[in-house]
């Protein structure tokens, strides 16, 4: 995937993105905007195994490795939380098992979400993190043996 | 009778806090009402003053202690009129309180193929205790339904009960409804089956006066957090006869009247029920709270949040888009809602941001949002301390989040 970003650059953008709201409604309507764009996931991923518990809404997080790359999609029931889901795909998606794994995930910090998620949102947005890690975890996993 | 909220507020600093620099609105009153300084005052009094271990002291700091726990045990008992205050047991809230019935009551007279009855609109911690109670005993849960509106069908309670049936646990008010439940009817029916009753008062002692004898209810539950109280700290009341002849549920030091390693016996009441070091400083604010309540006056506090509910309920129902479950006739000042095409935690998390503490989720009521086939709702709770103009910031909150998710509001 010669030319790609790396995770460190999209996350650049993002915070750059995010430093030219003016006030929590922008950001938040952004974060609408952006979860009513993502395509979500067909009915047939939205299964249980792909449920990412810790969070009220529902978040559904499907991922398979393709050229060495993980390809990841997402979806919820809760549009600001589709929005986040759909921040960390453009972090995560198209990136190698092991850039995954290693990733140091700063922009949520930076651009005030987790400030503003109380502590069972953050649980949420920590438990999608957490399981894209696994997913890394477990295609490196898989490519090495 | 009237209340003047906005002196009351004063009492209530955190009621003055800003939330992201705007002013807190506290509609959250359902999950946890806040304490006033008289409360808390009282609570710093005695840990500066008079903290000690209470009933075992032989010095002057500890009859301190054990006289101000001790008054507040009457003071419950006069809150609830209970014929002694031997019936008062302290609890660390509504929940232990349950689970001490369900496994020392159930423990006594409950025996497999025997039967307990819950409502459909239980808070999980008057179904959940039942259900462990039933898988030890080999008993059945049976559940009496509600109505769309969110009314108890106790028509249907001649059905439920049969001669299997050992006890019957039902809220006075829905946590996630707001319905108030005929609860005397309710009691004098399962009487007449010789069924006793469980009343859990969680979410009615902070709004209505509760008098467990003209009620004759068998036991009764509640929390001091959701009355104006501290965290931490609860009531089970339970009739006499009964608490005499229940085992103690947990064993430890005060509950006891004599050790040996061949054989222990076992304290008097209340005593046998409260094995440990009692929460007796929390218990000594939650004396204070009831003074706080009652020097308020719950008939106009209950008057002042009818009032609310009247004003919220109109303007609610005048949003297209949005529905309210639970529209009994008898409501208390709780409003659960849904904006179609607005999640219950979008919609939440952006009221937050505008400084409105709404609670979302299920409430810990699952079956009651799978009774009406959602996921769960938004739930605003008033209040005395509660104002028009903070409904209205309310309804300007939805009106705004509804024009952020391009919802028809008007
Ligand atoms: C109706 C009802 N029952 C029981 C409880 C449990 O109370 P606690 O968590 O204080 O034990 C609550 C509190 O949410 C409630 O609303």
């Amino acid at each position: 995937m010669i030319g790609e970003m790396t995770i460190n650059e999209i996350q650049e953008g993002i915070i750059e993105e995010f430093a030219g709201f003016e006030d929590w409604m922008d950001k938040y309507a952004y974060l609408i905007e952006l979860g009513t764009d993502l395509s979500g996931l067909e009915a047939q991923y939205q299964t249980d195994q792909n449920l990412i518990k810790g969070c009220q809404s529902k978040v559904w997080f499907n991922a398979k490795l393709e050229d060495g790359v993980v390809k990841l999609e997402a979806d919820s029931d809760a549009i600001i939380v589709k929005g986040i889901a759909a921040l960390l795909i453009r972090v995560f998606n198209n990136q190698t098992p092991e850039a995954i794994m290693n990733a140091d995930l700063k922009f949520i910090d930076e651009i005030g979400l987790k400030q503003h998620l109380s502590p069972t949102r953050s649980n949420g947005l920590v438990s999608m993190v957490k399981q894209i890690k696994m997913y890394g975890l477990a295609f490196n996993h898989k490519a090495n043996n | 009778m009237s209340l003047d909220p906005i002196k009351l507020r004063q009492d209530f600093p955190i009621l003055s806090e800003k939330i992201y620099g705007k002013p807190l609105v506290y509609f959250d009153n359902a999950a946890t009402t806040q304490t006033p300084t008289q409360v808390t005052d009282v609570m710093v009094e005695y840990y500066n003053k008079y903290n000690s271990n209470i009933h075992r002291g032989v010095h002057y700091l500890s009859n301190k202690s054990t006289e101000g726990a001790e008054n507040a045990r009457i003071k419950v008992q006069k809150f609830i009129n209970a014929a002694h205050s031997h019936e008062v047991i302290f609890t660390a809230g509504t929940t232990e309180s349950v689970n001490l019935v369900a496994n020392s009551f159930g423990e006594c007279y409950i025996s497999e193929g025997d039967e307990v009855i819950v409502s459909e609109m239980e808070h999980h911690s008057n179904i959940v205790p039942w259900q462990m109670l039933c898988q030890r005993k080999k008993a059945s849960l049976k559940v009496l339904p509600f109505n769309d509106n969110g009314e108890l069908m106790i028509e249907k309670l001649d059905e439920l009960i049969t001669d299997r049936t050992k006890i019957l646990a039902v809220n006075h008010i829905s946590n996630s409804l707001g319905t108030i439940n005929p609860i005397k009817e309710i009691i004098d029916f399962a009487h007449s089956k010789n069924v006793p009753v469980l009343i859990d008062a969680a979410q009615s002692i902070q709004h209505k006066k509760i008098d467990v004898q003209a009620l004759d209810a068998d036991f009764l539950a509640f929390s001091g957090h959701k009355l104006y109280g501290p965290t931490g700290v609860g009531v089970l009341y339970g009739k006499e006869k009964f608490l005499n002849e229940m085992p103690p549920w947990q064993g430890g030091g005060e509950m006891i009247q004599e050790v040996t390693f061949e054989k222990t016996t076992y304290n008097e009441l209340p005593f046998k029920f409260e094995a440990g070091t009692p929460n007796y400083i929390d218990i000594i604010g939650l004396g204070a709270a009831i003074d706080y309540v009652e020097a308020i006056g719950l008939d106009a506090i209950d008057a002042y949040e009818q009032e609310l509910l009247a004003y919220a309920t109109e303007k609610f129902n005048a949003i297209p888009n949005l529905k309210i479950y639970g529209t009994a006739k008898n409501k208390t000042s709780v409003i659960s809602f849904l904006v179609e095409g607005i999640h219950f935690y979008d919609m939440g998390m952006l009221l937050d941001q505008m400084g409105i503490a709404v609670r979302t989720g299920t409430h810990c009521t699952e079956p009651v949002m799978q009774h009406f086939g959602i996921e769960g709702t938004v739930r605003a709770s008033f209040a005395f301390y509660n104002t028009k103009e903070e409904i209205d910031a309310l309804l300007a909150g939805i009106e705004k989040v509804c024009k952020m998710f391009g919802v028809k509001h008007a």
